[in-house]
């Protein structure tokens, strides 16, 4: 986290338009040439355990562009008042607080769908894209750059969640979203009828990780501004 | 705004504050929707029951797309007293009826009869479908992660299976929690829990050469691909859950 925090700069604006240049970078760069997972290599936990389905990947990141935006917002709005000794409790308070209300809400006007999240809503909390976020960047900045800055955090980290879904799903189980797309493995239709066989493989945790690092190969060969010097 | 937040009394201070603005928050949103989510659960189980005897959204729509779609939350409770003629609790040989045997709590119940001195108490559901008898089962176990359950419907016979179904609360999303899926649970349909008038249960079998699930007196069904320790926790739950209320099934046969 400590690295990270050395790369922001806090901006110092008087008036600003709501969606200056600047503004719109704060969204724009982490989904592409900031992004958490491929370029900060945050949040890779979660990313390789809930990947195996595409659903579970679109829900994984609604739930934390939800998470992330607010709790960015609480945390610039608490940014000076909170005790330096121990910020790191309280914006894990604060993270974890937003995670039961939001495990609670679903509960009560969503169980259906509440039971198909149960695992990921307490994953959110382990997330270490919402801490960095919170300590990096909400600790020194206004709430609207806090709460810009967590939607596009996360949605960057959303994005490569769900390429990365729907590449295990498609390959693993020949669904996706649960819809058989390639034909019925075991009557033998479609794309199977010619002898083509599922990668058990892809749903195995190793996978998403192999994924992930096509994708990081393929986002630095196309901006080499990307590659590190050594 | 605050001179020196970095003092020892405010960092205390703002300590406490924040502990008892978070937790009476929490604790007011708790119980304020308490009895919502105890109504879900309750609601939950009754259609788990249905499902697992085969009424579903398909029996009151009548379109076989909605067969895997549970009865809705707000028709279940009239469906269940349709359909669900008795409930009984089974206490060795003491058999009482209650009405609310369904919400008895399998996993405290197992953690009780740990005491020896203590008389397990057995649910058993009695549906009744277009004049046929099922008994219903619950049963609870656990897969790789944390707990699974389900509910088994046997048919008059007490041997065949009408239909089960399973649910868990944290298993491997794309495998193991596969449990829960129609391909996997269809596959009990029909299958016998003895071979040979011995009481075998049904195994979550690898590689038994039937995974089309023609062959229903194999006593196994087709497991799922990186699940193993999930499906090892369906078979050992239905054979031990079940295996309890053979001493009654065997005084109705």
């Amino acid at each position: 986290m400590a690295e990270v925090a050395a790369k922001e700069k806090v901006v110092k604006a008087p008036k600003e338009a709501l969606f200056s240049k600047k503004n719109r970078k704060l969204i724009i760069d982490p989904i592409t040439d900031n992004n958490p997972i491929t370029i900060q290599v945050l949040g890779i936990c979660s990313a390789l355990a809930i990947t195996a389905q595409l659903q579970a990947s679109i829900v994984m990141a609604i739930s934390v562009i939800f998470v992330l935006g607010l709790g960015n917002v609480v945390i610039s709005l608490m940014r000076n008042i909170i005790p330096p000794k121990i910020r790191i409790i309280v914006q894990l308070i604060v993270v974890a607080t937003l995670v039961i209300i939001v495990d609670l809400v679903l509960k009560t006007f969503a169980y259906e769908l509440s039971k198909t999240l149960s695992v990921f809503v307490g994953l959110i909390i382990t997330n270490c894209i919402i801490m960095g976020r919170f300590e990096a960047f909400a600790l020194a900045n206004n709430p609207w750059k806090s709460f810009l800055d967590g939607i596009g955090n996360a949605a960057g980290y959303g994005i490569i969640l769900i390429i990365v879904g729907f590449f295990r799903e498609l390959l693993g189980s020949g669904t996706l979203l649960g819809l058989q797309v390639l034909g019925d493995p075991i009557e033998k239709t479609g794309l199977y009828a010619f002898g083509y066989e599922n990668n058990g493989f892809m749903l195995l945790s190793p996978m998403a990780l192999i994924v992930v690092g096509l994708i990081i190969w393929v986002q630095r060969s196309r901006n080499v501004a990307l590659i590190e010097e050594h | 705004m605050v001179k020196n937040t970095d003092s020892n009394l405010y960092t205390f201070l703002f300590a406490i504050v924040m502990v008892i603005v978070v937790g009476s928050l929490l604790a007011f949103m708790a119980s304020y929707f308490n009895p919502t989510i105890s109504l879900n659960k309750k609601l939950e189980k009754q259609q788990n029951i249905l499902f697992a005897m085969g009424v579903n959204e398909s029996t009151l729509s009548n379109d076989m797309d909605d067969a895997n779609s549970f009865v809705p939350t707000d028709k279940v409770t009239a469906e269940f007293n349709r359909y669900i003629t008795e409930q009984f609790v089974i206490e060795d040989d003491k058999i009482t009826t209650d009405s609310l045997a369904y919400l008895i709590d399998l996993k405290k119940e197992k953690e009780l009869s740990k005491n020896p001195t203590y008389t397990r108490r057995l649910p058993l559901f009695i549906g009744e479908k277009d004049g046929e008898k099922f008994y219903i089962v619950p049963m609870r176990g656990s897969g790789l992660w944390d707990a699974i359950w389900g509910f088994m419907a046997l048919n008059k016979d007490l041997e065949t299976v009408k239909g089960v179904f399973f649910d868990h609360k944290g298993e491997t999303p794309g495998l193991g929690s596969n449990i829960k899926e129609a391909f996997f649970m269809d596959d009990f349909k029909g299958e016998n829990i003895f071979s040979g008038g011995q009481f075998k249960g049904i195994s979550v079998a690898k590689g038994n050469a039937d995974p089309k699930n023609i062959d229903k007196t194999d006593n196994e069904v087709d497991a799922i691909a990186g699940a193993t320790i999930t499906g090892d926790g369906v078979t050992v739950m239905i054979k031990k859950d079940l295996a309890m209320y053979l001493p009654y099934f065997n005084t109705l046969k």
